[in-house]
C-alpha cells in the first residue's frame, strides 16, 4: 500500500510526460482527415441522431419511466452509450497498449503504467466531447437542465478510477496471456448488455425479478450509469449511497489492478 | 569516484513455453497463485556474474560477439531491464541512445515527437524549448521538422533520435552500438559529439563492433563472452585478445565448412560410381543369352552407356572446378602461416605458405607450378607460376612438395580463392584446382581496394595531421 503512494507520487513526475502522450494520441487520431478535431463532436452526433431515427421513429418503445415523448428513450440511450463507450474503448486499448508500445518500454526508461493512463485519459477526453452533444439534445428534445448536472464530475471521478483499475489489470495480464483480449471484447460485450443502457432499472421484468435486481446491483457499472442517467435523463439526486459504495469498489479494483501490474513490470521489456 | 558500479549482475531470462502459459492460466483461475504460477520453463542466463566499475569521466568500452550480453548490460544499467541478483549502482542522470527514436510516433509531426520524446528522456518543456533549435540543426532537419515522421527517411530518423538523445545532456551517456546505422557524414559528426562529452569528463559508456573506434576513444575496455567478463583493461590489450578470439573461433568455423563441404563431394562421387556400376551389371547381365540381333543392340547401348560416362566425367569436372589427366596429380594443398600451423584466417600483416604435396606416376621433363588468387567479387587479385619466373623444369618423379612462400599478405579483409595447378609449359594441364581453396583475411583495417599496398603517411611540420593514438597491431596477435 505504502509502495503505491510512493509509485503515484513518482508517477507525478510524469504528469507531462502524460499530458504529451494524451495530446499526441488525440492529435495523432485524426491526423490526415479534412475535418480533424470536429469528428470528436460530429462522431457522437451522428450517432444521436441515428438513434433518434430508430428509436424516435421506427421502433418507439414505451416504457413508463423513461416517459412519453418517443425521443426520450434515443437520449436515454445515449446518457449510457457515451460514458459506456469510453469504458470499452479504455479497456479494448489496455489489453494492447502494452505490446503496441513493447519498444518504448524495451527501450526508454519511464514507468510503463503512464501508457494504461495514457489510454484512459484520451478516451475520457473523448467522452469530454461527446457529453456537449448530449446535454445539447437534453434541450433539443424539450427536457432541462437541473441542478443535479452539477453531480457528473463526481460520477466521472468513480467511472475514471474503475476504468483505469481495470485498464492496469487488464493490460498487465495480457502480456503474459494474450487470450485476454479475445476473451475480453467477448466479456464487454455481455457486461454491456448486464449493465442498464438499453433498459432502464425500472423496467418491468427486472422490476418483478429479485434475481435479476441483485446481478444487476452487483454490477458497479450499473451504479455509474445510473449515475449519468440520473443527473442527465431524469435530472433528479443520483443513489449517491450506491455510488459512494462503487466508489469504494474502483478504489479497491485500482489498488488489485495496480499491485498487479507493479507485480509484473519487470516481466514487460522481456515478454512485450 | 566511481559513475557506475556494477556489482556481481546475473541477468537471467525466461522462456515460457504455449502449453505452460495456459496451464498457468489455469491455475491461475483456479488456485489464484498467479505470481506462483509464473514460473519459466526454459533459462538463459544473458549475463553471468559480472562486476566492473566504471570511473566518472572514463569511457569505458564493452566488446563481444553478438549474444554475448552487451545489450543486456546496458539495459540493466539504465535501469530499463532489473538483474536477477547483484546490484548496480550509478551516480547522475543517465541517457541511453539504446535504439534512437524509439518513441517516435509516425503520425505526428518532428516538432512534436521531440517535445514528447524528450520528455521521456527527462527534459522538461522548458529544456527542449531552449535546446529545440539546437536539436533541429544538429539534426539538419530544418525543412522537414513540421512533416510526420512517418515521412522521413531511416537516416533523418535516425539523426533525429540521436540529436534528441545527446542534448538530454547527460552525466553517464550509454552507446549501444547506434552509430552503425548513420551515413558517411554523420557518424563523424556523432563521434565529434560523443568526443566532446569526453573533453568535458563525462562517463561514456560504449557498446560497438567498431573496434577501431573502440580502441580510439575508450580509456578501458571490458570484453564480453557469453555473458562473463573475459578481461577489462587496456584497450589495444583487450581488443587483441577478443580478435584472437574470433579468429580461433572462424577458424575452427571455416575448416568444418571445408570438411563438410569434402563430404558432400565425397558422398556424391560414391552414388555416382555406385549408379554406373549398377548400369553396367544391367547390360551385361541382359547380354547373356541374346540373338545376334540383340547383341547389336546392346552394343549400340554400350556405346551410348560409355558416351553418358564421358559426359558424367566432364560434368564432375566442371563441377569439381578440376580438370586435366592428372599425369602429374597435386593430392592436397594446405595454407599455412609462416610458423608452419595450418590455418584459414589471416591477418594481412601476416604471411602464408601454400602447401602443395604432388605426385607424378612416370618421369616428366615439361611441367609448371602456379598459384592463382580471386577475390569474392571473383577478381583475379594476384597470379603466378614458375615459368613464368623463369624457373626451369628439368625433371618430376613420384612424390613431392611445392611450397609457395609468401612473405606477407597484404590483401584487404575479405574472403578469397586460390587456383593451384601444375601444367606444362604450353598450358596444357595436367592438374588445375580452380577455387577449390578458400581463406579469410581479417583486421581492424579499413582500406578499400584490392591489396593492402604497404604505405605510411608523412606531412610537413606545417601541416598538423594526428597520428591515431594505438597502431593496428591485429597482426601482432598472431604470433
Amino acid at each position: 500500500m505504502l509502495k503505491i503512494l510512493t509509485n503515484l507520487k513518482n508517477l507525478y513526475r510524469y504528469r507531462v510526460l502524460i499530458q504529451s502522450l494524451v495530446v499526441r494520441e488525440l492529435k495523432a487520431r485524426y491526423r490526415g482527415t479534412v475535418l480533424g478535431f470536429i469528428w470528436s463532436f460530429f462522431n457522437p452526433l451522428l450517432l444521436m441522431i441515428v438513434y433518434t431515427i430508430v428509436f424516435g421513429y421506427i421502433i418507439k418503445p414505451r416504457d413508463p419511466s423513461i416517459g412519453g415523448s418517443p425521443w426520450y428513450y434515443a437520449l436515454f440511450l445515449f446518457s449510457g452509450v457515451l460514458p459506456w463507450t469510453w469504458f470499452s474503448s479504455s479497456s479494448l486499448e489496455s489489453a494492447n497498449v502494452l505490446m503496441i508500445h513493447g519498444n518504448l518500454i524495451k527501450k526508454i526508461l519511464f514507468p510503463a503504467e503512464v501508457l494504461p493512463i495514457v489510454v484512459v485519459t484520451s478516451n475520457f477526453i473523448h467522452f469530454l466531447f461527446g457529453l456537449p452533444i448530449l446535454l445539447l439534445f437534453v434541450l433539443i428534445f424539450g427536457k432541462s437542465w437541473t441542478i443535479y448536472l452539477l453531480f457528473l464530475p463526481l460520477v466521472m471521478l468513480v467511472q475514471y478510477i474503475f476504468t483505469l483499475g481495470f485498464g492496469l489489470l487488464i493490460s498487465s495480464l495480457t502480456v503474459h496471456f494474450r487470450d485476454i483480449k479475445d476473451i475480453l471484447a467477448n466479456l464487454l460485450t455481455f457486461w454491456f448488455f448486464a449493465t442498464p443502457i438499453v433498459y432502464p432499472m425500472t423496467f418491468e421484468t427486472i422490476a418483478k425479478s429479485r434475481a435479476l435486481k441483485i446481478f444487476l446491483n452487483l454490477n458497479p457499472m450499473t451504479h455509474i450509469m445510473q449515475g449519468y442517467q440520473y443527473s442527465v435523463f431524469y435530472g433528479r439526486l443520483l443513489p449517491w449511497k450506491r455510488l459512494s459504495v462503487t466508489f469504494g469498489v474502483a478504489i479497491i479494483l485500482f489498488i488489485i489492478g495496480y499491485y498487479i501490474f507493479d507485480r509484473l513490470r519487470d516481466s514487460f521489456p522481456e515478454e512485450v | 569516484m566511481y559513475a557506475i558500479e556494477v556489482d556481481n549482475v546475473t541477468r537471467i531470462y525466461q522462456k515460457y513455453s504455449a502449453r505452460h502459459r495456459f496451464q498457468t492460466f489455469k491455475s491461475a483461475l483456479l488456485k489464484g497463485d498467479l505470481f506462483r504460477a509464473l514460473k519459466p520453463d526454459e533459462l538463459v542466463t544473458a549475463l553471468d556474474g559480472v562486476t566492473f566499475k566504471v570511473r566518472k569521466g572514463e569511457t569505458f568500452g564493452i566488446i563481444g560477439e553478438n549474444g554475448s550480453g552487451k545489450s543486456t548490460l546496458l539495459k540493466i544499467i539504465a535501469g530499463i531491464t532489473k538483474p536477477t541478483s547483484g546490484t548496480v549502482k550509478t551516480q547522475g542522470k543517465i541517457s541511453a541512445l539504446i535504439e534512437l527514436g524509439a518513441g517516435f510516433h509516425p503520425e505526428i509531426s518532428g516538432r512534436e515527437n521531440i517535445f514528447i520524446n524528450g520528455i521521456m528522456l527527462g527534459l522538461s518543456k522548458k529544456e527542449i524549448q531552449e535546446k529545440f533549435n539546437e536539436i533541429v540543426r544538429f539534426a539538419e532537419l530544418e525543412d522537414f521538422i513540421d512533416a510526420p515522421v512517418k515521412t522521413y527517411s531511416s537516416g533523418m530518423y535516425m539523426r533525429l533520435g540521436f540529436s534528441i538523445a545527446i542534448n538530454v545532456n547527460p552525466d553517464i551517456l550509454l552507446v549501444d552500438e547506434v552509430l552503425a546505422v548513420g551515413d558517411a557524414a554523420f557518424v563523424p559528426k556523432c563521434l565529434d559529439r560523443i568526443d566532446d562529452f569526453r573533453r568535458r569528463k563525462k562517463t561514456i559508456l560504449f557498446v560497438s563492433h567498431d573496434l577501431a573506434t573502440v580502441k580510439k576513444i575508450c580509456d578501458r575496455v571490458a570484453w564480453l563472452k557469453a555473458g562473463k567478463i573475459m578481461t577489462i583493461g587496456d584497450p589495444s590489450r583487450v581488443v587483441d585478445a577478443y580478435l584472437q578470439d574470433v579468429m580461433e573461433r572462424q577458424e575452427r568455423e571455416f575448416e568444418r565448412r571445408q570438411e563438410e563441404l569434402r563430404r558432400q563431394a565425397e558422398i556424391r562421387k560414391k552414388e555416382e560410381l555406385q549408379d554406373r556400376e549398377e548400369r553396367r551389371q544391367a547390360i551385361e547381365l541382359r547380354g547373356e543369352a541374346l540373338t545376334s540381333r540383340e547383341t547389336e543392340k546392346l552394343e549400340v547401348e554400350k556405346g551410348k552407356e560409355k558416351k553418358r560416362e564421358e559426359e558424367v566425367r566432364k560434368e564432375e569436372e566442371r563441377r569439381e572446378q578440376r580438370w586435366g589427366k592428372r599425369e602429374i596429380e597435386i593430392t592436397r594443398v594446405t595454407l599455412k602461416n609462416l610458423q608452419g600451423q595450418a590455418k584459414h584466417v589471416f591477418s594481412p600483416e601476416e604471411g602464408m605458405l601454400i602447401e602443395m604435396e604432388v605426385v607424378a606416376y612416370s618421369r616428366i621433363e615439361d611441367f609448371v607450378f602456379g598459384i592463382g588468387i580471386f577475390n569474392s567479387q571473383g577478381i583475379y587479385v594476384y597470379g603466378t607460376n614458375t615459368h613464368l619466373e623463369d624457373y626451369t623444369p628439368i625433371s618430376i618423379e613420384g612424390e613431392g612438395k611445392v611450397v609457395c612462400r609468401i612473405e606477407k599478405l597484404n590483401l584487404i579483409n575479405g574472403t578469397y580463392y586460390l587456383d593451384v595447378a601444375t601444367h606444362k609449359r604450353d598450358g596444357y594441364p595436367y592438374d588445375y584446382h580452380r577455387n577449390l581453396y578458400s581463406f579469410l583475411v581479417t583486421s581492424t583495417h579499413r582500406d578499400e581496394g584490392i591489396t593492402r599496398l604497404p604505405h605510411t603517411w608523412e606531412v610537413t611540420d606545417n601541416i598538423k595531421l594526428k597520428p591515431p593514438e594505438v597502431k593496428a597491431v591485429a597482426g601482432k596477435a598472431n604470433q
